[in-house]
Protein backbone atom coordinates (compact mmCIF):
# COMPACT_ATOMS: atom_id res chain seq x y z
CA UNK A 1 0.00 0.00 0.00
CA UNK A 2 1.42 3.20 -0.93
CA UNK A 3 -0.99 6.07 -0.02
CA UNK A 4 1.35 9.03 -0.38
CA UNK A 5 2.51 7.79 -4.41
CA UNK A 6 -1.82 7.60 -4.78
CA UNK A 7 -3.24 10.21 -3.05
CA UNK A 8 -0.37 13.13 -2.23
CA UNK A 9 2.55 13.43 -4.76
CA UNK A 10 1.58 15.60 -7.41
CA UNK A 11 -1.89 16.60 -6.21
CA UNK A 12 -2.88 13.31 -7.40
CA UNK A 13 -6.16 14.13 -4.37
CA UNK A 14 -7.07 16.37 -6.81
CA UNK A 15 -7.56 14.24 -9.57
CA UNK A 16 -9.91 11.89 -7.84
CA UNK A 17 -12.14 15.14 -7.22
CA UNK A 18 -12.40 15.65 -10.90
CA UNK A 19 -12.90 12.18 -10.77
CA UNK A 20 -15.89 12.36 -8.63
CA UNK A 21 -17.50 15.20 -10.19
CA UNK A 22 -17.51 13.39 -13.43
CA UNK A 23 -19.24 10.47 -12.11
CA UNK A 24 -21.59 12.10 -10.09
CA UNK A 25 -22.62 14.88 -13.37
CA UNK A 26 -23.14 11.46 -15.45
CA UNK A 27 -24.88 9.83 -12.91
CA UNK A 28 -27.36 12.65 -12.04
CA UNK A 29 -27.78 13.41 -16.04
CA UNK A 30 -28.40 9.94 -16.67
CA UNK A 31 -30.70 9.06 -13.80
CA UNK A 32 -32.81 12.59 -14.57
CA UNK A 33 -32.87 11.54 -18.45
CA UNK A 34 -33.59 7.80 -17.50
CA UNK A 35 -36.91 9.05 -15.06
CA UNK A 36 -38.24 11.44 -17.87
CA UNK A 37 -37.79 8.42 -21.02
CA UNK A 38 -39.01 5.81 -18.32
CA UNK A 39 -41.82 7.77 -17.12
CA UNK A 40 -43.41 8.44 -20.88
CA UNK A 41 -42.93 4.80 -21.78
CA UNK A 42 -44.55 3.64 -18.57
CA UNK A 43 -47.33 5.78 -18.77
CA UNK A 44 -47.44 4.69 -23.10
CA UNK A 45 -47.27 1.26 -21.96
CA UNK A 46 -50.26 1.67 -19.21
CA UNK A 47 -53.04 3.76 -20.97
CA UNK A 48 -52.76 1.19 -23.89
CA UNK A 49 -53.29 -1.69 -21.86
CA UNK A 50 -56.27 0.15 -19.92
CA UNK A 51 -57.75 2.38 -22.75
CA UNK A 52 -56.79 0.75 -25.51
CA UNK A 53 -54.84 3.51 -26.56
CA UNK A 54 -51.53 5.11 -28.34
CA UNK A 55 -51.14 0.96 -30.07
CA UNK A 56 -48.23 2.20 -32.50
CA UNK A 57 -46.38 3.95 -30.05
CA UNK A 58 -46.95 0.82 -27.43
CA UNK A 59 -45.18 -1.39 -29.99
CA UNK A 60 -42.30 1.61 -30.27
CA UNK A 61 -42.19 1.25 -26.86
CA UNK A 62 -41.88 -2.59 -26.57
CA UNK A 63 -39.36 -2.85 -29.21
CA UNK A 64 -36.91 0.12 -27.39
CA UNK A 65 -37.70 -1.86 -24.21
CA UNK A 66 -36.40 -5.04 -25.97
CA UNK A 67 -33.05 -3.88 -27.64
CA UNK A 68 -32.29 -1.89 -24.96
CA UNK A 69 -32.74 -4.41 -21.86
CA UNK A 70 -31.40 -7.00 -23.98
CA UNK A 71 -27.91 -5.75 -25.21
CA UNK A 72 -24.47 -4.85 -22.56
CA UNK A 73 -25.20 -1.27 -21.40
CA UNK A 74 -21.10 -1.39 -22.56
CA UNK A 75 -21.58 -2.66 -26.16
CA UNK A 76 -24.34 0.42 -26.45
CA UNK A 77 -21.71 2.94 -25.13
CA UNK A 78 -19.56 1.72 -28.17
CA UNK A 79 -21.71 1.82 -30.42
CA UNK A 80 -23.03 5.62 -29.35
CA UNK A 81 -19.42 7.06 -29.02
CA UNK A 82 -18.34 5.37 -32.70
CA UNK A 83 -21.51 5.30 -34.65
CA UNK A 84 -24.17 7.16 -33.40
CA UNK A 85 -22.96 10.20 -31.27
CA UNK A 86 -19.63 11.06 -32.87
CA UNK A 87 -19.49 14.36 -32.97
CA UNK A 88 -20.50 14.78 -29.56
CA UNK A 89 -18.42 15.59 -26.05
CA UNK A 90 -18.00 12.41 -24.72
CA UNK A 91 -19.77 13.44 -21.51
CA UNK A 92 -22.70 13.81 -23.21
CA UNK A 93 -22.36 10.61 -24.60
CA UNK A 94 -22.23 8.70 -21.42
CA UNK A 95 -25.54 10.99 -19.85
CA UNK A 96 -27.62 9.93 -23.28
CA UNK A 97 -26.18 6.17 -23.26
CA UNK A 98 -27.03 5.81 -19.70
CA UNK A 99 -29.73 7.43 -19.49
CA UNK A 100 -31.36 5.41 -22.62
CA UNK A 101 -30.21 2.35 -21.11
CA UNK A 102 -31.44 3.33 -17.38
CA UNK A 103 -35.04 4.82 -18.92
CA UNK A 104 -35.47 0.95 -20.16
CA UNK A 105 -35.43 -0.55 -16.83
CA UNK A 106 -36.87 2.67 -14.93
CA UNK A 107 -39.89 1.85 -17.53
CA UNK A 108 -40.76 -1.28 -16.37
CA UNK A 109 -40.31 -0.55 -12.79
CA UNK A 110 -42.72 2.83 -13.28
CA UNK A 111 -45.22 0.75 -15.03
CA UNK A 112 -45.21 -2.10 -12.37
CA UNK A 113 -46.05 0.69 -10.17
CA UNK A 114 -48.96 2.38 -11.97
CA UNK A 115 -50.37 -1.42 -12.74
CA UNK A 116 -50.56 -1.99 -9.19
CA UNK A 117 -52.64 0.77 -8.15
CA UNK A 118 -56.25 -0.62 -7.72
CA UNK A 119 -58.95 0.10 -11.20
CA UNK A 120 -61.20 1.42 -8.44
CA UNK A 121 -58.98 4.57 -8.51
CA UNK A 122 -59.39 4.75 -12.07
CA UNK A 123 -62.95 4.39 -11.63
CA UNK A 124 -62.91 7.19 -8.69
CA UNK A 125 -61.53 9.64 -10.77
CA UNK A 126 -63.70 8.93 -13.97
CA UNK A 127 -67.34 9.12 -11.83
CA UNK A 128 -65.78 12.22 -10.75
CA UNK A 129 -66.03 13.82 -14.21
CA UNK A 130 -62.06 14.50 -13.94
CA UNK A 131 -60.51 13.65 -17.79
CA UNK A 132 -58.00 10.32 -18.28
CA UNK A 133 -54.90 13.04 -18.28
CA UNK A 134 -56.12 14.31 -15.35
CA UNK A 135 -57.01 11.04 -13.48
CA UNK A 136 -53.36 10.00 -14.67
CA UNK A 137 -51.62 13.03 -13.41
CA UNK A 138 -53.45 13.59 -9.88
CA UNK A 139 -54.50 10.21 -8.68
CA UNK A 140 -52.76 6.78 -10.95
CA UNK A 141 -49.27 8.72 -11.15
CA UNK A 142 -48.23 10.10 -7.57
CA UNK A 143 -49.58 6.27 -6.28
CA UNK A 144 -47.98 4.46 -8.93
CA UNK A 145 -44.47 6.56 -8.85
CA UNK A 146 -44.34 6.04 -5.02
CA UNK A 147 -44.77 2.23 -5.15
CA UNK A 148 -41.87 2.13 -7.60
CA UNK A 149 -39.58 4.01 -5.29
CA UNK A 150 -37.82 1.46 -3.56
CA UNK A 151 -36.76 -0.58 -6.78
CA UNK A 152 -35.96 2.69 -8.53
CA UNK A 153 -33.67 3.38 -5.80
CA UNK A 154 -31.86 -0.20 -6.72
CA UNK A 155 -31.88 0.92 -9.95
CA UNK A 156 -30.07 4.31 -9.84
CA UNK A 157 -27.38 2.54 -7.31
CA UNK A 158 -26.48 -0.21 -10.07
CA UNK A 159 -26.28 2.50 -12.20
CA UNK A 160 -23.62 4.75 -10.32
CA UNK A 161 -21.79 1.57 -10.00
CA UNK A 162 -22.61 1.16 -14.03
CA UNK A 163 -21.17 4.19 -14.76
CA UNK A 164 -17.78 2.85 -14.09
CA UNK A 165 -17.02 1.57 -17.30
CA UNK A 166 -17.11 5.68 -19.13
CA UNK A 167 -13.42 5.09 -18.94
CA UNK A 168 -13.51 3.19 -22.28
CA UNK A 169 -14.51 6.18 -24.12
CA UNK A 170 -12.06 8.95 -22.53
CA UNK A 171 -14.06 10.41 -20.02
CA UNK A 172 -12.21 10.40 -17.00
CA UNK A 173 -14.09 9.33 -13.88
CA UNK A 174 -13.33 7.61 -10.49
CA UNK A 175 -12.69 4.54 -11.85
CA UNK A 176 -10.74 5.99 -14.37
CA UNK A 177 -8.79 8.24 -12.61
CA UNK A 178 -6.84 4.86 -10.71
CA UNK A 179 -5.96 3.41 -13.93
CA UNK A 180 -3.99 6.73 -14.90
CA UNK A 181 -2.64 6.75 -11.39
CA UNK A 182 -1.34 3.15 -11.74
CA UNK A 183 0.36 4.14 -14.87
CA UNK A 184 2.56 6.34 -13.08
CA UNK A 185 2.65 4.11 -9.39
CA UNK A 186 2.98 0.66 -11.15
CA UNK A 187 0.59 -0.42 -8.11
CA UNK A 188 -2.63 -0.85 -8.32
CA UNK A 189 -3.88 -2.15 -4.97
CA UNK A 190 -4.42 1.16 -3.51
CA UNK A 191 -5.70 3.37 -6.10
CA UNK A 192 -8.32 0.76 -7.10
CA UNK A 193 -8.79 0.76 -2.99
CA UNK A 194 -9.44 4.77 -2.85
CA UNK A 195 -11.75 4.17 -6.10
CA UNK A 196 -13.72 1.25 -4.05
CA UNK A 197 -14.28 3.02 -1.04
CA UNK A 198 -15.16 6.50 -2.89
CA UNK A 199 -18.36 4.26 -4.59
CA UNK A 200 -19.14 3.16 -1.72
CA UNK A 201 -19.36 6.25 0.29
CA UNK A 202 -21.19 7.81 -2.61
CA UNK A 203 -23.81 4.64 -2.88
CA UNK A 204 -24.38 4.80 1.36
CA UNK A 205 -24.93 8.86 1.45
CA UNK A 206 -27.15 8.32 -1.33
CA UNK A 207 -29.40 5.50 0.31
CA UNK A 208 -29.64 7.38 3.31
CA UNK A 209 -31.17 10.51 1.10
CA UNK A 210 -33.55 7.84 -0.53
CA UNK A 211 -34.35 6.34 2.75
CA UNK A 212 -35.05 9.87 4.39
CA UNK A 213 -37.22 10.85 1.12
CA UNK A 214 -39.29 7.51 1.35
CA UNK A 215 -40.09 8.32 4.66
CA UNK A 216 -41.43 11.53 4.24
CA UNK A 217 -43.39 9.92 1.19
CA UNK A 218 -45.05 7.32 2.77
CA UNK A 219 -48.04 9.18 4.33
CA UNK A 220 -51.24 7.60 3.59
CA UNK A 221 -49.71 4.84 1.58
CA UNK A 222 -52.68 2.28 2.30
CA UNK A 223 -55.52 1.46 0.23
CA UNK A 224 -58.43 4.24 0.40
CA UNK B 1 -83.92 21.61 -15.05
CA UNK B 2 -86.01 18.00 -15.96
CA UNK B 3 -89.85 18.44 -15.24
CA UNK B 4 -91.13 15.93 -13.55
CA UNK B 5 -93.03 14.35 -16.58
CA UNK B 6 -89.13 14.42 -18.31
CA UNK B 7 -87.00 11.28 -17.09
CA UNK B 8 -83.39 12.80 -15.62
CA UNK B 9 -82.16 9.35 -17.19
CA UNK B 10 -84.30 7.08 -19.44
CA UNK B 11 -82.40 3.46 -20.41
CA UNK B 12 -83.87 1.75 -23.04
CA UNK B 13 -83.57 -1.67 -23.96
CA UNK B 14 -80.11 -2.06 -22.36
CA UNK B 15 -77.79 -5.01 -23.18
CA UNK B 16 -74.48 -5.80 -21.58
CA UNK B 17 -72.13 -8.80 -23.04
CA UNK B 18 -68.43 -9.59 -21.10
CA UNK B 19 -67.49 -12.02 -24.25
CA UNK B 20 -70.52 -14.09 -24.45
CA UNK B 21 -71.64 -13.99 -20.96
CA UNK B 22 -74.81 -11.74 -21.58
CA UNK B 23 -75.37 -9.58 -18.37
CA UNK B 24 -77.91 -7.03 -19.21
CA UNK B 25 -80.94 -8.67 -21.55
CA UNK B 26 -82.66 -5.75 -22.42
CA UNK B 27 -83.17 -3.14 -19.25
CA UNK B 28 -85.63 -0.15 -19.15
CA UNK B 29 -85.54 2.16 -16.58
CA UNK B 30 -86.63 6.05 -16.08
CA UNK B 31 -85.40 8.02 -13.34
CA UNK B 32 -87.38 11.32 -12.17
CA UNK B 33 -86.04 13.97 -10.53
CA UNK B 34 -86.54 13.43 -7.04
CA UNK B 35 -86.64 9.23 -7.22
CA UNK B 36 -85.32 7.12 -5.03
CA UNK B 37 -84.84 3.86 -6.76
CA UNK B 38 -83.29 0.56 -4.89
CA UNK B 39 -82.27 -1.97 -6.83
CA UNK B 40 -82.28 -5.34 -5.21
CA UNK B 41 -81.29 -9.08 -6.63
CA UNK B 42 -79.68 -11.71 -6.52
CA UNK B 43 -75.53 -11.85 -7.15
CA UNK B 44 -74.76 -11.63 -10.29
CA UNK B 45 -78.15 -10.39 -11.85
CA UNK B 46 -76.62 -7.62 -13.25
CA UNK B 47 -77.51 -4.37 -10.82
CA UNK B 48 -74.20 -3.31 -10.36
CA UNK B 49 -73.52 -3.82 -14.16
CA UNK B 50 -76.57 -1.56 -14.80
CA UNK B 51 -75.74 1.11 -12.44
CA UNK B 52 -71.70 1.34 -13.57
CA UNK B 53 -73.71 1.38 -17.19
CA UNK B 54 -75.60 4.59 -16.43
CA UNK B 55 -72.30 6.71 -16.24
CA UNK B 56 -70.58 4.83 -18.65
CA UNK B 57 -67.90 2.98 -16.59
CA UNK B 58 -69.36 0.39 -18.55
CA UNK B 59 -69.73 0.43 -21.98
CA UNK B 60 -73.27 -1.28 -22.82
CA UNK B 61 -73.38 -3.03 -25.97
CA UNK B 62 -76.89 -2.40 -27.38
CA UNK B 63 -79.80 -0.08 -26.05
CA UNK B 64 -79.93 3.95 -25.47
CA UNK B 65 -79.50 5.69 -22.87
CA UNK B 66 -80.52 9.25 -22.01
CA UNK B 67 -79.40 11.91 -19.49
CA UNK B 68 -81.71 15.10 -19.82
CA UNK B 69 -83.20 14.51 -22.91
CA UNK B 70 -79.62 13.96 -24.66
CA UNK B 71 -78.22 10.65 -25.92
CA UNK B 72 -75.00 9.48 -23.92
CA UNK B 73 -75.31 5.91 -25.49
CA UNK B 74 -77.11 4.62 -28.44
CA UNK B 75 -76.96 1.55 -29.94
CA UNK B 76 -80.07 -0.01 -31.81
CA UNK B 77 -78.14 -1.30 -35.22
CA UNK B 78 -77.48 -4.45 -33.08
CA UNK B 79 -81.42 -5.52 -33.24
CA UNK B 80 -81.51 -4.79 -37.27
CA UNK B 81 -78.15 -7.12 -37.38
CA UNK B 82 -79.44 -9.70 -35.73
CA UNK B 83 -82.62 -9.59 -37.65
CA UNK B 84 -80.27 -9.64 -40.74
CA UNK B 85 -78.12 -12.83 -39.57
CA UNK B 86 -81.84 -14.59 -39.24
CA UNK B 87 -82.29 -14.07 -43.11
CA UNK B 88 -80.36 -16.84 -45.05
CA UNK B 89 -81.05 -15.53 -48.38
CA UNK B 90 -79.04 -12.17 -48.77
CA UNK B 91 -79.70 -11.08 -51.49
CA UNK B 92 -83.57 -10.55 -50.73
CA UNK B 93 -85.23 -7.49 -50.89
CA UNK B 94 -85.75 -8.05 -47.18
CA UNK B 95 -82.50 -7.92 -46.59
CA UNK B 96 -81.02 -5.01 -48.45
CA UNK B 97 -84.10 -3.38 -47.15
CA UNK B 98 -82.52 -4.02 -43.43
CA UNK B 99 -79.32 -3.10 -45.03
CA UNK B 100 -79.70 0.19 -45.66
CA UNK B 101 -81.56 0.75 -42.35
CA UNK B 102 -78.44 -0.78 -40.87
CA UNK B 103 -76.10 1.63 -42.24
CA UNK B 104 -78.38 4.50 -41.67
CA UNK B 105 -78.62 4.51 -38.43
CA UNK B 106 -75.05 3.34 -37.71
CA UNK B 107 -74.06 6.19 -39.19
CA UNK B 108 -75.81 8.40 -37.01
CA UNK B 109 -75.00 6.32 -33.96
CA UNK B 110 -72.06 6.67 -34.57
CA UNK B 111 -72.00 10.48 -34.60
CA UNK B 112 -73.52 10.11 -31.61
CA UNK B 113 -70.48 8.33 -29.88
CA UNK B 114 -67.82 10.60 -31.35
CA UNK B 115 -69.76 13.57 -29.18
CA UNK B 116 -69.88 11.55 -26.15
CA UNK B 117 -66.57 10.69 -26.04
CA UNK B 118 -65.68 14.26 -26.13
CA UNK B 119 -67.98 15.38 -23.37
CA UNK B 120 -68.19 12.30 -21.26
CA UNK B 121 -66.95 13.77 -18.69
CA UNK B 122 -69.50 16.22 -18.03
CA UNK B 123 -71.95 13.55 -18.38
CA UNK B 124 -70.06 12.00 -14.83
CA UNK B 125 -70.36 15.40 -13.92
CA UNK B 126 -73.47 15.45 -13.23
CA UNK B 127 -73.62 11.87 -12.23
CA UNK B 128 -72.32 11.16 -8.41
CA UNK B 129 -71.25 7.80 -7.84
CA UNK B 130 -70.45 6.02 -4.36
CA UNK B 131 -68.59 2.40 -4.99
CA UNK B 132 -68.60 -0.56 -2.44
CA UNK B 133 -64.94 -0.24 -1.71
CA UNK B 134 -64.99 3.38 -1.02
CA UNK B 135 -61.77 4.05 -3.35
CA UNK B 136 -60.98 7.08 -2.24
CA UNK B 137 -57.42 8.53 -2.82
CA UNK B 138 -54.75 7.16 -0.28
CA UNK B 139 -52.10 9.88 -1.39
CA UNK B 140 -54.39 12.59 -0.20
CA UNK B 141 -55.91 14.09 2.86
CA UNK B 142 -59.73 13.71 3.07
CA UNK B 143 -59.91 17.41 2.51
CA UNK B 144 -57.86 16.99 -0.98
CA UNK B 145 -59.75 13.81 -2.14
CA UNK B 146 -62.81 15.94 -1.41
CA UNK B 147 -61.54 19.44 -3.38
CA UNK B 148 -59.36 17.45 -5.92
CA UNK B 149 -62.44 17.17 -8.71
CA UNK B 150 -64.23 20.38 -8.47
CA UNK B 151 -60.74 22.21 -8.57
CA UNK B 152 -59.43 20.65 -11.33
CA UNK B 153 -62.35 21.05 -13.14
CA UNK B 154 -62.71 24.13 -11.88
CA UNK B 155 -65.78 24.28 -10.94
CA UNK B 156 -65.12 26.54 -8.71
CA UNK B 157 -61.77 28.19 -6.48
CA UNK B 158 -59.74 26.41 -3.67
CA UNK B 159 -61.23 28.66 -1.17
CA UNK B 160 -64.86 27.76 -2.38
CA UNK B 161 -64.08 24.07 -3.06
CA UNK B 162 -62.69 23.86 0.88
CA UNK B 163 -65.45 25.96 2.28
CA UNK B 164 -67.67 23.82 0.69
CA UNK B 165 -66.19 20.57 1.29
CA UNK B 166 -65.85 21.93 5.42
CA UNK B 167 -69.63 22.05 5.34
CA UNK B 168 -70.39 18.98 3.95
CA UNK B 169 -68.07 17.30 6.29
CA UNK B 170 -69.71 18.83 8.91
CA UNK B 171 -73.16 17.75 7.89
CA UNK B 172 -71.70 13.97 8.36
CA UNK B 173 -70.26 14.77 11.18
CA UNK B 174 -66.61 14.26 9.95
CA UNK B 175 -65.35 17.78 10.40
CA UNK B 176 -62.44 16.74 12.58
CA UNK B 177 -61.14 14.37 10.25
CA UNK B 178 -60.07 16.76 7.12
CA UNK B 179 -56.87 16.84 7.49
CA UNK B 180 -56.58 12.94 8.15
CA UNK B 181 -55.48 10.39 5.59
CA UNK B 182 -57.84 7.75 4.31
CA UNK B 183 -56.19 4.76 5.65
CA UNK B 184 -56.28 6.39 9.54
CA UNK B 185 -60.29 5.55 8.90
CA UNK B 186 -62.95 3.30 9.70
CA UNK B 187 -64.72 1.74 6.83
CA UNK B 188 -67.72 3.44 7.68
CA UNK B 189 -65.70 6.85 8.20
CA UNK B 190 -64.77 6.01 4.36
CA UNK B 191 -67.73 5.93 2.99
CA UNK B 192 -69.33 8.90 4.35
CA UNK B 193 -66.16 11.18 3.02
CA UNK B 194 -66.77 9.25 -0.33
CA UNK B 195 -70.26 10.29 -0.59
CA UNK B 196 -69.11 13.74 0.50
CA UNK B 197 -66.38 13.69 -2.61
CA UNK B 198 -69.43 12.40 -5.37
CA UNK B 199 -71.51 15.86 -3.27
CA UNK B 200 -68.94 18.09 -3.77
CA UNK B 201 -69.35 18.16 -7.09
CA UNK B 202 -72.67 19.22 -7.05
CA UNK B 203 -74.51 15.81 -8.80
CA UNK B 204 -78.49 16.27 -10.43
CA UNK B 205 -78.02 12.30 -9.47
CA UNK B 206 -76.26 9.53 -7.02
CA UNK B 207 -75.67 6.00 -7.64
CA UNK B 208 -74.85 3.82 -5.08
CA UNK B 209 -73.06 0.43 -5.14
CA UNK B 210 -73.71 -1.67 -2.81
CA UNK B 211 -71.97 1.23 -0.23
CA UNK B 212 -73.19 -0.75 3.07
CA UNK B 213 -71.23 -4.36 1.85
CA UNK B 214 -67.85 -3.59 2.64
CA UNK B 215 -68.45 -2.60 6.05
CA UNK B 216 -68.56 -3.99 9.72
CA UNK B 217 -72.05 -4.32 10.72
CA UNK B 218 -71.96 -1.50 13.42
CA UNK B 219 -70.88 0.99 10.58
CA UNK B 220 -73.82 0.28 8.29
CA UNK B 221 -76.08 2.46 9.95
CA UNK B 222 -74.14 5.76 10.21
CA UNK B 223 -74.23 4.76 6.16
CA UNK B 224 -77.70 4.69 5.70
CA UNK B 225 -78.33 7.83 7.92
CA UNK B 226 -76.44 9.83 5.78
CA UNK B 227 -78.42 8.55 2.51
CA UNK B 228 -81.53 9.09 4.15
CA UNK B 229 -81.14 12.45 4.82
CA UNK B 230 -79.58 12.88 1.17
CA UNK B 231 -83.15 11.05 -0.12
CA UNK B 232 -85.08 13.55 2.31
CA UNK B 233 -83.31 16.31 0.75
CA UNK B 234 -84.75 15.42 -2.47
CA UNK B 235 -81.33 14.19 -4.18
CA UNK B 236 -82.24 11.77 -6.92
CA UNK B 237 -80.96 8.55 -6.37
CA UNK B 238 -80.01 4.70 -7.29
CA UNK B 239 -79.39 2.25 -5.02
CA UNK B 240 -78.00 -1.05 -5.23
CA UNK B 241 -78.50 -2.75 -1.82
CA UNK B 242 -78.93 -5.59 0.08
CA UNK B 243 -80.33 -3.75 2.57
CA UNK B 244 -84.26 -4.72 2.60
CA UNK B 245 -84.91 -2.39 5.90
CA UNK B 246 -83.68 0.78 4.17
CA UNK B 247 -85.20 -0.17 0.72
CA UNK B 248 -88.54 -0.46 2.32
CA UNK B 249 -88.48 3.08 4.31
CA UNK B 250 -86.56 5.31 2.00
CA UNK B 251 -86.90 4.00 -1.58
CA UNK B 252 -89.87 5.51 -3.47
CA UNK B 253 -89.77 2.65 -5.93
CA UNK B 254 -88.02 -0.65 -5.81
CA UNK B 255 -86.61 -2.78 -8.56
CA UNK B 256 -85.77 -6.37 -8.38
CA UNK B 257 -83.55 -7.55 -10.73
CA UNK B 258 -82.78 -11.19 -11.87
CA UNK B 259 -80.87 -12.96 -14.73
CA UNK B 260 -80.38 -9.35 -16.33
CA UNK B 261 -83.69 -8.09 -16.33
CA UNK B 262 -86.07 -5.95 -14.88
CA UNK B 263 -88.71 -8.56 -13.02
CA UNK B 264 -90.33 -6.62 -11.20
CA UNK B 265 -90.94 -2.83 -10.14
CA UNK B 266 -93.08 -1.18 -7.55
CA UNK B 267 -93.78 1.14 -4.83
CA UNK B 268 -92.15 -0.24 -1.29
CA UNK B 269 -95.37 -1.48 0.16
CA UNK B 270 -97.11 -2.76 -2.68
CA UNK B 271 -93.30 -4.77 -3.39
CA UNK B 272 -93.17 -6.13 -0.15
CA UNK B 273 -96.50 -7.00 0.47
CA UNK B 274 -97.37 -8.18 -2.45
CA UNK B 275 -95.28 -9.23 -5.01
CA UNK B 276 -96.38 -11.14 -7.93
CA UNK B 277 -93.03 -12.25 -9.65
CA UNK B 278 -92.53 -16.22 -9.02
CA UNK B 279 -88.49 -15.22 -8.54
CA UNK B 280 -89.27 -12.53 -6.23
CA UNK B 281 -91.37 -14.43 -3.69
CA UNK B 282 -88.44 -16.80 -3.22
CA UNK B 283 -85.89 -13.57 -3.10
CA UNK B 284 -88.21 -12.71 -0.56
CA UNK B 285 -88.69 -15.78 1.19
CA UNK B 286 -85.17 -16.10 1.82
CA UNK B 287 -84.03 -12.28 2.73
CA UNK B 288 -86.77 -11.18 4.92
Amino acid sequence: MNWYNTLIKDDRWKMYVNGIEETIIISLGAIAFGILLGVIVALIKYVNKKYDRFKIGAKVCDLYLTVFRGTPVYVQLLIMYLVVLVAFPTRTTAIVTFGINSGAYVAEIIRGGLESVDDGQLEAGASLGLTRTQVMLFIILPQGFRRALPALFNEFIALIKETSIVGTIGVVDITKVAERIIARTYEPFTPYLVTAIIYLVIVIVLTQLLKLLEKKLAKGDKNG
Amino acid sequence: MANTTQPLISVKNLHKKFGTLEVLKGVDLDVQAGDVIAVIGPSGCGKSTLLRCLNLLEMPTGGSILLEDAFVFKNERFILKAKMKAIPDKKSEEYLALKTEYECLKKEEKLIEKTVNKTINIHRQKIGMVFQQFNLFPHLTVLNNITLAPIKLKKCTKEEAEAKAMALLEKVGLADKANAYPSTLSGGQKQRIAIVRALAMEPDIMLFDEPTSALDPEMVGEVLKVMTELAKEGMTMVVVTHEMGFAKEVASRIIFMSDGVIKEENAPKEFFENPKDERLKEFLSKVL
